[in-house]
């Protein structure tokens, strides 16, 4: 497999976001441009997920270039078993989100493509780039953009929304790239493959996996830190919300595995039972704080914040399962909740609130949508035949194996997704046909076609996970290999074989 | 031949869910009986295949593996084994009587073809749940039939109540499904595998060293845990009587017949588990059980609601059938949720009749002389009735019969509860039975008949089994189906003959009931319990201590931390960090003067600062 290919998946956006800038300003050219624009990241990407060899477990296919030569800088992609499943989930949702948000934005339309497009190549540089100074542009060049569609098509509070976003992720920003400088001075390179082989002293590994892991708990994000997240998700236009949640969130719990965990494998042991902690709280407090939620999309927002809790749970689990877990339930959380504000965006097309007390029986009125529905919402809510439970339970898995106790916890976190989720699901589906309710236009082809294909990916994960979970096994396994046993030998685990 | 069983209500669910009604109201009941009854068939066959109790191992299919990570590695498959056969042919041979039925209960719903789909689901994910070979598929098919659960008993979802009590009950259920999961994780964490053969293996005999081992005594009360939620036990039997929102048939197949036994099937799928796990199945099981039979029973005493009388005899019948487990007899358990899938089934679907007749009156004081007017709705809810009472020779009195002797067998305080509870069951079926079918009618303007055939149907084949089906574990009868399933559960003193002195007892006890309810109620009379009366319509005050105990403080709980704590402490420490940053921002913003000399000055005090710091390190 040629090595390109993660050059051209990163910059073909780039390449169509110029060429929309240069076309004439015609709404429906300059959509379909774009999406065809997105297909490509799309092809490469089920290329490169078709063609990925299983059991291997290092970085096999990267790329690399000079860029400052001078001080060892360099223009280095790749990718593993980590990184694959989130590259095709990212180029999966931007297609997804186009055709399902069509012609929801009818303002200032290519400025907009432009930025969704410039925001594609930023989140997969992020998941591609191995050079610690190439992860800091591409992740602080995805503030750029998402700053701009919040700010300019958002809804009521879009401008305090949009602030409240930059400087909560500008402040984990500068410790990280402090911590970057800082692990530059330490082992005089920021080549990911490089700093694997590096010794480091062992204080500053302390505070450089502290500034780290705030710069990215931030983005996931965790407890207390997540309240830049409700106001930005409610505040953002529906394509911006799916990707915000479904990718954005996940730079965050990609940057915990990869460098976090990874590049500090000591002190992420010693940490493990606090993030383990924070992890449950998250889970606990999001569902609590999400069910009186009179907001749908602030609803679905603090749903992430639960969601997101089982990812960092499994992560630091570290074992296989637990690991692999947390790995597909990003994937998952990016289906799954990109669906529902999907399903949000439907809803306020056509009723241009998003409080549920100004539905019900929409059921009734689109059954088509309503069952559409449904499917997500039991998958957000993890049931077994739905991808979500398959991530949920590994990671359960994973937790029990390291504290049984954690993993009761968190599994009170199941109940309590469906106590929100089928409360909101009474209230604005079921019920008495509201008057406004009844002149809701049925569902539009683009819109069930994007919901239709989120289904797909959501069975098809239920039901036969195998290629996921095979493809990242190596490198889960390979991961956990190296963050148990450097140092001392690791903490005994609950269960196994007899 | 196995998977198929379970693809062909699938494929029809499918058929049905994506054409949505482009078949037609005949094409989408033919596709959804016919899905059952292939079904049905095909378990019939493969029963005859198993031989008897020769055949000791089970078979297993394994279709492809589901989930595996490391260690861990779960395969989609299923297994054929005595206790699958028989929850087979039940679901399948009363599922499709009831699909049957519907055909001429749902008519007139503009909503036919989504009925069926949910319908075919539901008979599918109950097979999956037990064919399953492994903890983690028999999950599967307990969580799919929770959500068929839902969306049947929301199933007229623009009612507001209807639309509550669907999510009541899988909430509810879900409550039981954590405990599950953990369980299921607790079994992984101690035996290293979930394979019910596996399990067998490891804890056959009495468990071997693993016996009474601490984990396997948690992992057994989690997983009955789970079992008291499907199968509406105290404490979680709450939502069981708001289900009867649902569409009739709904309640006779999920609500009584099939899924909510999932939870005696569960107990008895992992039967070396909990013989292996010390005392949970007498000091727990067999308590739980015995005080739900008789918590219900009385509770059932005081409905007005046809419906809700039976949700309350159903969850006091689960409550026989763990008390059965409990007492260490496993085959007369399930012999009992045999012959209840027929009577309860029957018991259901004559109130379906009657709601039929009467545009959904299910109120007893509403009804009543129904005797002349619907005479077989009659005679099916009267065979029903003394079925569930255990009057001889109806099927119901061979199963209870067994459960009295282990309950005996077993324990003395569970034996009292047990025929109290025999007592009780037969005054409040006697007094539903008197309260609709006797005296005069209600309402003189209504001109109440007899369902139509593709109903009529359906209850007479169920009166010929609550008739006639005990005698599938009859003891002169060579007790075929305890033969049947004696691989599973062994004899555990079931084979000890009954003697003729306790039968006549307990059929004196059943009788008892039926005189004494009878003697209440003749005439349609109700008479006045006083403060009793009011205590036992309130479920002895049950859901209103949920609502005040968890139901309110969850509220206040989730509203605290949302506009409080999230909206004022944890924002506002971040927003007053932000703001300690603006403020600072204000105050350095005064020294931009746009003074060059000041600049300057500035920049050479860095200078001499940084110069100093060069010199002195």
């Amino acid at each position: 497999m040629p090595s390109w290919v993660l050059s051209a998946m990163v910059f073909g956006p780039l390449g169509g976001a110029v060429l929309v800038a240069l076309l004439p300003r015609r709404d429906r050219l300059l959509r379909t441009v774009a999406l065809l624009t997105t297909l490509l990241p799309l092809a490469l990407a089920a290329w490169l997920f078709w063609q990925a060899p299983q059991g291997e477990a290092g970085f096999w296919l990267t790329e690399r270039g000079l860029w400052v030569p001078a001080a060892g800088i360099g223009y280095h992609l790749g990718v593993d078993g980590i990184s694959l499943p989130l590259v095709l989930l990212t180029a999966f949702l931007f297609p997804v989100a186009l055709v399902g948000t069509w012609d929801a934005v009818r303002t200032r339309v290519k400025e907009y493509l432009v930025l969704l497009l410039l925001l594609e190549t930023a989140v997969l540089g992020t998941f591609l780039a191995l050079d610690l100074l190439l992860f800091y542009v591409f992740w602080e060049a995805v503030l750029v953009p998402m700053y701009f569609l919040i700010g300019l098509w958002g809804s009521e509070r879009r401008a305090y929304a949009a602030l409240k976003f930059f400087l909560f992720t500008m402040a984990g920003s500068v410790l990280m790239l402090l911590a970057i400088a800082g692990l530059y001075l330490a082992a005089g390179t920021l080549d990911f493959l490089r700093l694997l082989a590096a010794e480091l002293p062992q204080p500053a590994q302390g505070w450089l996996f502290a500034a780290f892991a705030v710069a990215f708990a931030i983005k996931v994000p965790l407890f207390p830190l997540h309240t830049w997240l409700p106001d930005a998700h409610t505040e953002a236009p529906t394509a911006g919300s799916v990707i915000l949640a479904g990718l954005l969130l996940k730079m965050g719990t990609y940057g915990l595995v990869r460098f976090c965990l990874t590049l500090f494998p000591e002190v992420a042991r010693a940490a493990a039972p606090f993030f383990m902690a924070l992890g449950v709280v998250g889970i606990l407090y999001g569902a609590a704080v999400a069910y009186t939620q009179p907001d749908v999309k602030r609803l679905v927002a603090y749903s992430s914040v639960s969601h997101l809790g089982f990812v960092v749970l499994g992560t630091f689990a570290l074992n296989p399962q637990g690991l692999a877990g947390a790995l597909l339930q990003m994937v998952n959380h990016g289906i799954s909740t990109g669906a529902l504000f999907l399903l949000v965006g439907v809803l306020y097309e056509r009723a241009h609130t998003r409080e549920m007390d100004a539905f019900g029986g929409v059921a009734r009125v689109m059954p088509t949508f309503a069952a559409l529905s449904l499917f997500v919402v039991f998958s957000s809510a993890a049931l077994p035949g739905t991808n979500g439970f398959v991530g949920e339970f590994l990671v359960l898995l994973g937790a029990f194996r390291r504290d049984p106790g954690w993993a009761a916890l968190a599994a009170v976190g199941v109940i309590l997704s469906a106590v929100y989720l089928l409360w909101m699901v009474q209230r604005v589906y079921f019920g008495p046909v509201r008057p406004e309710v009844r002149a809701f236009a049925p569902l539009r082809l683009h819109e069930g076609a994007a919901l239709v294909a989120l289904v797909l990916a959501v069975l098809w994960i239920g039901l036969y996970p195998r290629p996921w979970l095979a493809r990242s096994e190596a490198a889960v396994q390979a991961l956990v290999q190296r963050v148990v046993s450097v140092g001392k030998t690791a903490s005994p685990e609950w269960g196994g074989r007899p | 031949m196995v998977p198929w069983i379970v693809a062909l209500p699938l494929a029809g669910a499918l058929g049905n869910g994506l054409l949505g009604g482009r078949l037609g109201r005949r094409g989408t009941s033919l596709v959804a009986c016919l899905a059952v009854l292939g079904a049905f068939l095909l378990s019939a066959a493969a029963t005859q295949g198993l031989g008897t109790s020769s055949e000791r191992a089970a078979h297993v299919v394994r279709l492809f593996e589901w989930i595996g990570v490391a260690d861990f590695r779960i395969s989609a498959a299923f297994q054929w084994d005595p206790l699958s056969a028989l929850l087979a042919l039940v679901v399948t041979g009363v599922g499709f009587l009831i699909h049957v039925y519907s055909v001429g209960y749902m008519a007139d719903d503009p909503d036919y073809s989504r009925y069926f789909t949910y319908l075919n689901l539901f008979v599918a994910s109950m097979l999956v749940l037990v064919l399953g070979a492994n903890l983690l598929v028999l999950f599967v098919g307990w969580e799919l039939v929770g959500l068929c659960s839902y969306l049947l008993i929301g199933f007229w979802f623009e009612r507001p109540a209807a639309a509550a009590a669907g999510r009541k009950a899988f909430v509810v259920n879900r409550i039981g499904d954590a405990a599950f999961v953990v369980g299921i994780l607790s079994v992984w964490g101690l035996l290293g595998t979930l394979e019910f053969r596996e399990i067998s293996r490891l804890l056959g005999e009495g468990g071997g060293a693993l016996r009474g081992h601490p984990g396997l005594v948690a992992a057994a009360l989690l997983l009955f845990a789970g079992a008291t939620g499907k199968s509406a036990q105290l404490p979680l039997y709450v939502w069981l009587p708001d289900a009867m929102e649902g569409p009739t048939p709904v309640s006779a197949l999920i609500h009584a017949a099939t899924m909510v036994t999932a939870g005696v099937f569960l107990v008895g799928r992992l039967w070396p588990l909990f013989e292996a796990a010390g005392p949970v199945l007498g000091a727990v099981v067999a308590p739980v059980g015995a005080a739900t039979a008789l918590f219900a029973a009385t509770v059932a005493v005081a409905q007005y609601d046809l419906k809700r009388v039976l949700a309350y005899s159903t969850i006091s019948q689960l409550g026989y059938m763990f008390l059965a487990l409990g007492a260490g007899a496993g085959g007369a358990a399930f012999f009992h949720l045999t012959t209840h899938a027929f009577f309860k089934a029957l018991l259901f679907l004559a109130a379906g009749s009657v709601m039929h007749a009467l545009h959904g009156q299910v109120d007893l004081r509403h009804l009543g002389g129904l005797r002349r007017s619907m005479p077989l709705t009659f005679l099916g809810f009267v065979v029903g009735a003394l079925s569930l009472s255990g009057i001889p020779p109806l099927s119901g009195f061979w199963s209870k019969e067994e459960i009295l002797h282990a309950a005996r067998a077993h324990a003395a305080g569970i034996w009292v509860v047990a025929v109290a509870t025999s007592f009780v069951t037969a005054y409040y079926a006697t007094r539903a039975a008197v309260l609709a079918f006797w005296g005069e009618p209600a309402d003189r303007h209504a001109h109440p008949h007899d369902p139509p055939p593709a109903m009529a149907w359906p209850m007479a084949g169920l009166v010929v089994l609550s008739a006639f089906g005990g005698f599938l574990g009859a003891q002169w009868a060579g007790a075929p189906l305890r033969a049947f399933l004696e691989p599973l559960f062994g004899d555990h003193g079931e084979t000890s003959s009954v003697a003729g002195a306790e039968v006549a007892g307990a059929v004196a006890v059943a009788l008892a009931g039926v005189v004494a309810g009878w003697w209440a109620h003749r005439a349609r009379r109700e008479p006045d319990l006083g403060p009793l009366g009011r205590a036992l319509a309130a479920q002895w005050g049950v859901e209103a201590l949920y609502d005040r105990a968890v139901v309110r403080p969850a509220k206040a709980l989730s509203h605290l931390l949302a506009q409080r704590v999230d909206a004022r402490v944890v924002d506002g420490a971040a927003s007053g960090l932000a703001d300690l940053v603006v403020q600072a921002a204000a105050a350095v913003r005064t020294w931009q003067t746009g003074n060059v000399r000041q600049y300057a000055a500035g920049v050479l005090a860095g200078a001499v600062v940084l110069f100093v710091y060069w010199v002195l390190r």
